[in-house]
């Protein structure tokens, strides 16, 4: 197959399985999003599992599990999904160690206070929903498929996570300031979750071109922005954006400048847990070792004990 | 005393204490798919602390909610086995602690599932489904560990070891569970106490795995409120915020 016919087959919105014949930039590109995403999801699960033994309630402690756990069944989906491209979960686990590997920056920023279960699914899930739903269609059948699945799961989330602010929001003056603080933390790294402006966002266009995306940044950013702001508003709590209005004419809201600045910064291993996130992942692989060598002399073992019974 | 009383809120708090614990790891799993099922077990039991505590309530009589039993009692009034506290320690160290336990809920389970009290068996009912899991995936690991390599199998025996003496008062018989005993509610400790030591007798030799000594001195206390002084900081963590913002809904 050449380049022109596999992108007649992209063009014709025909999904591309494992073993089609592919371009290696595409699955080279597909390779780095998919496991990148993958190891959002496992990354993703610290900064709300150093909140399940403060959960206050067993009701909450429940569904915050339940919450973590699927994001993990996300991950692995996700490396299955990387992996039909000829790349194992373990190396891709190595380059994430080494740094080769980027994930999602929001979860190198702390969750300080209850309210920030709250603001990761309302805000966090909430941002990751809008590419996600956009990746269900995408060119790549496997990923397509596995964000199907995801995006289910997401949206739940996302609506736990806003009846947890809720909750706070009619709860107690105290209650209602811990719901505003957290928001005024998350809400700036949440729009950043969607990636640099369109203009310095260079592999866009040939990610547009292959479908693996549909929708540039500033366009899902848009879309999250508008979505949000009303849920804020019914909340009656305040988005930390002073230029924040709507624009009739744009049918959109118009916002402040995002400090991409620190957006790079955070990228670069710079945000508030980098360190520690990273720390936290290595930490489990490295202890978990032997239990992986265990496991594996074992099963050898239980062949040779097989094969000698047969 | 409420002996019923009693008898549930001690259920209660083992589920709760040993799904804190596990609910420690959600994240931190030596493979993904063993995080995944650590905190499948730890959902299981915080779900049947909530059933617990809702009943315990209820006998009680006082008005009280689940979380007010979970969140606004201290160490002396917490009645979970010593066994369930300990800490996570390293993944045999977990593995000892969940088999240990597992095999003993499961007896425990298929007795109080004949219960007269007609919630409790109920909850038991529902609760040995989810044990049976618990317990297959704990015996397998153990038995991984114990016949893995030479690292493992230390590991796990270690662990065993340490762990042991926390089970002597797993099996003791005060007055509210002769009393419960009597009244059909309740479970006689020595029928699980047999039960208990086939599987683990069974398991040990798959594993190749050595039966610490019977002369092991017991520890014992959690049935009067006499802990190790680890629960007082699960119990500092686990009550910060009902403490710090009382009466609030969450
Ligand atoms: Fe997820
Ligand atoms: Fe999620």
């Amino acid at each position: 197959m050449t380049q022109a016919q596999f992108q007649a087959r992209i063009d014709a919105d025909i999904k591309i399985e494992p073993k089609d014949w592919m371009p290696e930039a595409y699955r080279k590109t597909l390779i780095r999003q998919i496991s990148q995403h993958a190891h959002s999801e496992i990354v993703g699960m610290l900064p709300e599992g150093n909140w399940i033994t403060r959960a206050p309630s067993l009701r909450r402690k429940a569904i915050l599990l339940a919450k973590i756990q699927d994001e993990a069944g996300h991950g692995l989906y996700l490396y299955s999904a990387a992996e039909t491209l000829g790349k194992t979960r373990e190396s891709m686990i190595d380059d994430l160690h080494t740094g080769k590997a980027k994930y999602s920056s929001i979860f190198n920023y702390p969750t300080l206070s209850w309210a920030d279960m709250g603001s990761v699914g309302w805000l966090v899930d909430g941002a990751a929903i809008m590419n996600q739903v956009a990746l269900c269609r995408t060119s790549y059948g496997p990923y397509a498929r596995a964000m199907v699945r995801i995006c289910k799961e997401e949206s739940f989330h996302q609506r736990q996570g806003y009846e947890v602010i809720m909750t706070l929001c009619r709860g107690t003056a105290a209650q209602k300031q811990m719901a505003q603080e957290s928001l005024n933390r998350w809400w700036w790294p949440a729009l950043m979750m969607f990636g640099p402006k369109d203009e310095d966002s260079p592999n866009t266009e040939q990610a547009m071109k292959w479908r693996i995306k549909r929708f540039t940044n500033d366009e899902l950013r848009q879309r999250f922005i508008d979505a949000t702001v009303p849920q804020a508003e019914f909340l009656g709590l305040t988005i930390p954006d002073p230029d924040l209005k709507w624009n009739e004419e744009r049918q959109h809201y118009d916002s402040g400048n995002i400090n991409w600045e620190e957006f790079y910064q955070v990228i670069a291993g710079n945000g508030p847990c980098n360190t520690a996130r990273l720390a936290a992942r290595q930490k489990a692989h490295d202890e978990g070792e032997w239990v992986r060598e265990a496991a594996m002399a074992y099963s050898k073992k239980q062949e040779q004990r097989n094969k000698q019974v047969a | 005393m409420n002996h019923l009383f009693q008898y549930t809120i001690r259920l209660a708090d083992n589920a709760s204490i040993l799904g804190h614990r596990l609910g420690e790891l959600c994240g931190h799993g030596p493979i993904l798919e063993q995080d995944i099922a650590m905190t499948n077990v730890a959902l299981d039991l915080v779900g049947q602390a909530r059933s617990f505590y809702q009943y315990a309530a209820e006998v009680e009589g006082a008005n009280h909610t689940e979380d007010d039993l979970a969140y606004l009692r201290d160490n002396q009034d917490f009645r979970n086995l010593l066994l369930l506290e300990q800490p996570n320690g390293h993944f045999g160290d977990t593995i000892a602690r969940q088999f240990l336990y597992d095999a003993y809920s499961f007896a425990f389970y298929q007795g109080l599932r004949k219960s007269k009290d007609a919630t409790l068996a109920a909850i038991a009912e529902k609760a040995i489904k989810e044990v049976t899991y618990h317990l297959r995936w704990s015996s397998e690991w153990v038995v991984r560990l114990g016949d893995g390599t030479a690292e493992s199998h230390a590991k796990i025996q270690a662990g065993l070891n340490s762990l042991w003496r926390y089970t002597g008062e797993m099996f003791e018989m005060d007055e509210t569970d002769n009393q419960m005993l009597a009244q059909g509610i309740g479970v006689d400790l020595v029928l699980v106490k047999t039960a208990w030591l086939a599987k683990v007798n069974e398991v040990f030799a798959e594993a190749t795995l050595t039966l610490p000594s019977d002369k092991t001195w017991m520890q014992k206390g959690s049935k009067k409120g006499i802990h190790t002084e680890h629960l007082g900081y699960i119990l500092a963590e686990m009550q910060h915020l009902q403490r710090t913002y009382p009466g609030c809904e969450w």
